[in-house]
C-alpha cells in the first residue's frame, strides 16, 4: 500500500467516519478531515516532485476516494473534485510559467480547489457557456452565475469554465485558473439536498479578474475530453464504490451478530449479503477495469481521442451511478430495519441518500444521450483484449 | 477556374501538378457545400480560410456526428473509426486531407 493511501485510510477511520453524522446532519463542510487531509499533505499529492508535490498517479487518488468513501461520502466526493482540477492543470498547463508555480504554491499551502463548470442559462450542459472572458489593458475579468459551486467557500481556487472571447460560440471555452485573491463569491442559492449534503454545493455569482496567462490555452473541449471526463468519472466511481463497500460492510456486521446469538439457523439476509457483494465485485471490476484503460490512453494521443474511449468513460460513470444505488439497496435488504434505522450503528439512510446523487451528478441520461451521439458514428467493436 | 485552365494553352506546364491542385479545391467545395447545411455553424462558411478553426466558429460535438454522417452521404464513403476524432474536422483542409486519405478523388468531370 502507498503512504498517501496508507495516510487517506487513516483520516477515514479516525476523523470522517467519526465526524460524517454531523456533517451530514447539518450540512456542513467537513472540515476535520480537510485540517487532518492538509496534515497528511494529501490535496497536494498530484503535484509533480519538481514542484513540491508527491507526484502521485491517478491510480493512488483513486485508492485514496475509495478509502475515504467507506467513511464520508462528503469527504471523499469534495476531495475527488478537488484531484480533477488538479489533473487538468497538471496534464495541460504544467509548463507555462503562471500555472507552476500556482502548483508549487497548492502544494506548499495545501490549497483545496473548487470548479465552476456549471451556468443559470445553459440547461446543465458544461460544454456550453453563455459567460466569456473580456481582456482588457492586459488584464481578464469574467463574471459567471454559477448555479453550483461545490465547497465554494471553504475552496482557496476556483477553475471557471467561459468562452474564450465575448464573440467567440457558446462551445469554444476555456478554463480559467482563480486563486482566491483573483476572485469573489456572491452566495445566490444554498444546499439543502438529501444526499451529499456536506458538499455544500451553493450557488454563487462568480466575479474575477486577473492575469490572462492563467487561462489555459488548450481548448476546453480537449481538456475535457483527455482529462476532466476520465478522471471524473473513475474518481467519482472510486467514492460510490467506497459507499456501495460501506455498506456491504455495515450489513455484514449485523449479520454476524445475528449468526451469533442463533447459530443454530443462518440469518435470513445472507443470500442478499452474497447478491450485494456479487455486485460489488461487478462495480470495482468495472473501475479498476477503466482505470487501466485510461492509463494506457495516457500513453498514446490516439487512444486518448478515439471515441471508443469515450464511450467507455461514459459507461463507466452510468454503470457505477446505478449499481451503487442498486448494491445499497441489497445491503438494506440483508441488514432489515437495522439497516433501515437511523439510530442504528449499522444505519444505511445516510449511504442511500448520497447513493442517489450518483445519477443526478451529470445527469445519466444527458450521458447516455452525449454516447448515443458517439455511437451513430462509431463502427467496430475493439477486440475484447484491445 | 481550373476549366478554363485546363482547355488553354498553358495545358502543357504540368498536367499532374495541376489535376492535383484541381482534385483538392473540388473536394474542399463539395466540404464547405456539406458543411453549410450540416455543420450548425452561425457563421457564413465562404468566409472561413481553409485552415480556419470550425470549433471556434461554434462546430460543436452534436453537430460534428451529424456532419460525419452528411460527408459520408456526400462522398459515398464510410470514415473508418481511426478517423473519427475531433482533430479530422477541425477545418475544411483538414476534412480534405481525412477524405484523401481513404482515396476520395475529384468528381469525373
Amino acid at each position: 500500500m502507498s503512504s498517501g493511501l496508507a495516510a487517506a485510510r487513516a483520516v477515514g477511520a479516525d476523523i470522517a467516519a467519526r465526524h460524517a453524522d454531523d456533517v451530514d446532519a447539518k450540512a456542513r463542510f467537513p472540515k476535520e478531515s480537510f485540517t487532518a487531509l492538509r496534515e497528511k499533505k494529501l490535496l497536494g499529492i498530484l503535484v509533480p516532485r519538481s514542484e513540491g508535490g508527491a507526484g502521485a498517479d491517478l491510480a493512488e487518488v483513486v485508492s485514496i476516494c475509495h478509502a475515504l468513501g467507506q467513511a464520508c461520502a462528503s469527504t471523499a466526493m469534495i476531495y475527488a473534485m478537488h484531484q480533477i482540477q488538479v489533473a487538468c492543470i497538471v496534464r495541460h498547463a504544467a509548463k507555462n510559467a503562471w500555472h507552476r508555480a500556482f502548483l508549487q504554491r497548492l502544494a506548499n499551502e495545501q490549497l483545496l480547489l473548487a470548479s465552476a463548470t456549471s451556468e443559470a442559462g445553459v440547461g446543465g450542459d458544461v460544454r456550453t457557456s453563455i459567460c466569456a472572458v473580456e481582456k482588457k489593458g492586459g488584464r481578464f475579468s469574467l463574471h459567471k452565475q454559477a448555479t453550483v459551486i461545490s465547497y465554494g467557500a471553504d475552496a482557496q481556487g476556483i477553475l471557471v469554465t467561459a468562452r474564450r472571447t465575448p464573440q467567440s460560440p457558446a462551445s469554444d471555452q476555456v478554463i480559467v485558473v482563480l486563486p482566491t485573491e483573483s476572485y469573489r463569491l456572491e452566495r445566490t442559492q444554498g444546499w439543502d439536498t438529501l444526499g451529499m449534503r456536506g458538499t455544500c454545493s451553493d450557488g454563487y455569482h462568480v466575479k474575477a479578474e486577473g492575469d490572462p496567462a492563467q487561462i489555459i490555452p488548450l481548448p476546453y473541449a480537449d481538456v475535457s475530453a483527455q482529462t476532466m471526463l476520465p478522471t471524473s468519472h473513475l474518481v467519482w466511481s472510486a467514492v460510490w464504490l467506497g459507499i456501495a463497500s460501506d455498506a456491504v460492510n455495515r450489513a455484514r456486521a449485523f449479520l454476524r451478530i445475528e449468526a451469533r446469538r442463533k447459530p443454530d439457523v443462518r440469518p435470513a439476509g445472507t443470500a442478499r449479503l452474497a447478491e450485494a457483494t456479487s455486485l460489488l465485485h461487478l462495480m470495482k471490476s468495472n473501475v479498476v477495469a477503466s482505470l487501466r484503460h485510461y492509463e494506457a490512453a495516457m500513453q498514446s494521443e490516439d487512444k486518448l481521442a478515439s471515441p471508443h474511449f469515450a464511450v467507455a468513460m461514459n459507461n463507466l460513470k452510468v454503470g457505477s451511478s446505478r449499481l451503487v444505488v442498486q448494491i445499497v439497496g441489497e445491503a438494506m435488504l440483508a441488514a432489515g430495519l437495522a439497516g433501515y434505522r437511523n439510530d442504528s450503528a449499522h444505519s444505511l439512510g445516510r449511504h442511500l441518500r448520497d447513493a442517489h446523487s450518483a445519477a443526478l451528478m451529470v445527469n445519466n441520461d444527458r450521458i447516455l444521450g452525449n454516447t448515443a451521439g458517439l455511437l451513430l458514428a462509431l463502427r467496430d467493436e475493439p477486440e475484447l483484449l484491445g | 477556374m481550373y476549366i478554363i485552365l485546363s482547355r488553354d494553352s498553358t495545358r502543357e506546364i504540368s498536367n499532374f501538378k495541376l489535376s492535383e491542385h484541381v482534385v483538392t479545391h473540388s473536394v474542399q467545395a463539395r466540404v464547405r457545400s456539406v458543411l453549410k447545411s450540416a455543420g450548425g455553424l452561425q457563421v457564413d462558411v465562404d468566409g472561413l480560410a481553409d485552415d480556419a478553426d470550425l470549433y471556434a466558429a461554434g462546430l460543436n460535438s452534436h453537430a460534428t456526428v451529424n456532419l460525419m454522417l452528411a460527408l459520408e452521404d456526400a462522398f459515398d464513403i464510410e470514415l473508418p473509426d481511426r478517423l473519427l476524432r475531433r482533430t479530422t474536422f477541425s477545418s475544411v483542409g483538414a476534412i480534405a486531407a481525412a477524405l484523401a486519405e481513404i482515396g476520395v478523388k475529384e468528381e469525373a468531370a
